[in-house]
């Protein structure tokens, strides 16, 4: 396959994909869960049938709730409402109980706006830290081609992802945060592989063209970039299938990115490094 | 021939002693795991402490709250909690398995601050100089009540202001709000007081645990706070334990049907690389939370990439028409680096979480830090050494996957 050849087409592609995402982006923004912007979330257990509106009907009617949001899952249901004290909890658990009966409080997790913002900050910190590492280690084992042509192949895979988050307006929690890290370590571990084939066929001193080189050094480690990605995604769509409700979103993300990464590190990251190369 | 013989017969060994440690460990694993609050319930606290004006939150004082914090955990009966400081002015509170996390928080919320001032507000004694708090259920329907008996130096203080205010009032203030405020008949001498505000019997043995613990330095603003109830946790854990099992199982299916006999390789190393991780987890005393569960899948899944680099450059130097052992010995020579320079950088990118992230974050990345290094170990050591035994005695490359 003529990769290099073809990757203007791979780069209209990622644009296709990603475009739509930046402008939810900016137009709707993200669905902040309440590690971010502070609130309070209450995970219910109702045996009794009951819908998302009876119950925000419930709620609405005590009076004390701000914003609120129900979520329905089975028979539990996610309450978000801004941050709520004590009491206020308890008055909607004894509402829900004697309008529904059997009313489990399963989880109630409550987060201060201030740890909220921090959260944020760190989280952002976090992500370029490991990025400026990463282009550090790979300038320092490869050349700063490499680098930068890892570092910009896996920006896009973060912006693609949250741009899919932001569009399907899924909830960003600190374990989205968790998730994007992961992604980001999974995929330069896929880029970096193939850049390890480039560098030792470079050092083979064939007299290859740069691109007649690149191509086959993808072909190379198609075998194993296929395969790997196929045996990561079997537990996590296990972990999707079965896991447990909490790390849905966490899954989710993790899905996503690793197929985009896994596209990225073979389409996208060595055309990039060509470009470079071509112009430097 | 003797040493075909020979390496099948190491090879046949250490098969039995993976299978032996598997079966022989897995008890013990699971019952000294540590799981986190998400998968076996419990709460989770994040307190602040609240500056005062010309105050500052020394270590100092965050110590003593956790020491004051410990002592009211433990009157609340619950196994190991864990207090510890978060940052300089922050103290997070662990509790498992707690029944009720809602008496909990109330527990650890209050300051407990008390005092005992007279009709013009001058404080004559406080909580420092209390030797025991006991409740009592009360008598003659006015409720339950908490006895105090002061220490010697609380007696003396008690004694001098009961005497100097006979017949006036002295209030009973707990963290500035005002219980009750009996009048005094005659001096006390005795260092006992009794408090009566129309107490339930639970809020008399909840007020009587914290006086008796003391009163916390500072005053503390609830910032974070997350209870998770036993059957979710329970729940969880079943649901993720059966999808990580159902995982490796398609893992380890298409690792041997697709690389035939080094795949059956890998089934043995992942075996021994998951006995290597939990039995590191343990003795470090991480304990395992839902993201970590997901933190171990995915080490899982980059210990299999790590086999499917050495087994694609193995592959490569047989169809180049090398011997067996001269493709395994180059391919595992080429093939380290690569690994060594893929997981590294992923090790960076968890170390960066492990510093920043807190709580679920950090489960996540403690687990696939150990998980990262726990594959090089076993990729690049234990599958070569066996890949080499294996090369002795089963010459057929069609084995090998060419």
């Amino acid at each position: 396959m003529q990769i290099i050849q073809k990757r203007k087409w791979f780069y209209i592609l990622s644009l296709i994909l990603i475009v739509p995402g930046i402008i939810s982006m900016f137009v709707q923004g993200f669905n902040l869960g309440i590690d971010f912007k502070g609130g309070n979330m209450l995970l219910y257990r109702i045996e009794t049938p009951a819908d998302t509106a009876a119950i925000s009907q419930t709620i609405n009617d005590l009076q004390i709730v701000r914003e609120l949001s129900v979520q329905q899952s089975g028979n539990e249901f996610y309450i978000r409402t801004n941050e709520l004290n004590q009491e206020q909890t308890q008055q909607i658990t004894a509402a829900l109980g004697s309008k529904f009966g059997t009313v489990t409080l399963l989880s109630a997790e409550s987060v201060g706006a201030t740890i909220g913002s921090e959260l944020v900050r760190n989280a952002f910190l976090a992500v370029a830290i490991a990025l400026v590492l990463m282009g550090i280690y790979i300038t320092f084992r490869f050349e700063w081609n490499f680098g930068v042509a890892a570092v910009l192949s896996l920006a896009q895979v973060v912006l693609f992802v949250c741009g899919v988050f932001s569009l399907m307006q899924f909830e960003i929690n600190g374990a989205f945060i968790a998730a994007i890290l992961t992604i980001i370590g999974y995929s330069i571990n896929d880029t970096i592989v193939i850049f390890d084939r480039i560098r030792e066929n470079l050092r083979m001193k064939k007299k290859d063209s740069l691109d007649t080189l690149l191509n086959k050094s993808i072909m190379q480690t198609m075998n194993r970039s296929v395969n790997t990605v196929l045996t990561v995604l079997m537990p996590l769509i296990a972990l999707l299938a079965f896991g447990g409700s909490t790390i849905k979103v966490f899954v989710l993300a993790m899905l996503i990115g690793f197929v985009y990464g896994a596209y990225s590190s073979i389409c996208i990251a060595s055309p990039m490094y060509y470009e470079i190369k071509q112009r430097g | 021939m003797v040493r075909q013989n020979s390496s099948m017969a190491i090879v046949a060994a250490i098969v039995v002693a993976i299978i032996g440690l598997v079966y022989f460990t897995y008890r013990p694993i699971m019952n000294n795991l540590q799981l986190g609050l998400d998968l076996k319930g419990g709460l989770h606290v994040v307190l602040q402490a609240q500056e005062k004006e010309g105050e500052e939150i020394t270590q100092d004082t965050i110590q003593k709250s956790i020491g004051v914090l410990r002592n009211r955990v433990d009157n609340l009966g619950v196994k190991e909690p864990s207090i510890y400081p978060q940052g300089k002015d922050r103290i997070v509170v662990e509790i498992a398995g707690v029944d009720d996390p809602e008496q909990a928080v109330d527990i650890i919320k209050n300051t407990a601050q008390l005092e005992f001032q007279d009709e013009e507000g001058n404080v004559l004694v406080t909580g420092k100089d209390l030797k025991d708090a006991q409740a009592s259920p009360g008598t003659g329907g006015q409720g339950a009540t908490v006895d105090l008996e002061f220490n010697d130096a609380g007696a003396k203080l008690f004694a001098e202001a009961t005497a100097k205010n006979v017949g006036r009032r002295i209030a009973i203030v707990i963290d500035e709000e005002v219980i009750s405020a009996p009048t005094v008949n005659e001096p006390i001498p005795n260092g006992r007081a009794q408090i009566s505000g129309g107490f339930t019997a639970e809020e008399a043995q909840n007020l009587a645990v914290l006086l008796r613990s003391g009163a916390l330095p500072v005053s503390f603003n609830i910032m974070e706070k997350r209870t998770i109830g036993p059957t979710l946790g329970a729940d969880s854990l079943d649901l993720s334990v059966k999808a990580a099992i159902v995982g490796l199982i398609a893992i380890l299916i298409f690792m041997i049907g697709y690389y035939l006999l080094p795949g059956a390789v890998a089934a043995i190393s992942m075996a021994l690389y998951t006995v290597l991780v939990l039995g590191t987890m343990i003795m470090l005393g991480t304990s395992l939370t839902l993201p970590g569960i997901a933190g171990f899948v995915l080490s899982i899944g980059m210990a299999v990439d790590a086999n499917i680099i050495i087994y694609e450059h193995i592959k490569e130097e047989l169809r180049l028409g090398k011997t067996l052992k001269a493709s395994i010995q180059s391919g595992f020579a080429r093939a380290f680096w690569t690994i060594f320079d893929a997981q590294l950088t992923t090790l960076i990118a968890a170390l960066v979480l492990i510093w920043f992230g807190s709580g679920p974050i950090k489960g996540f990345a403690v687990t696939l830090s150990i998980g990262i290094i726990a594959s090089l170990v076993v990729a690049l050591g234990f599958t070569r050494y066996v890949m080499v035994l294996c090369a002795d005695f089963v010459k057929n490359t069609k084995l090998y996957g060419v």
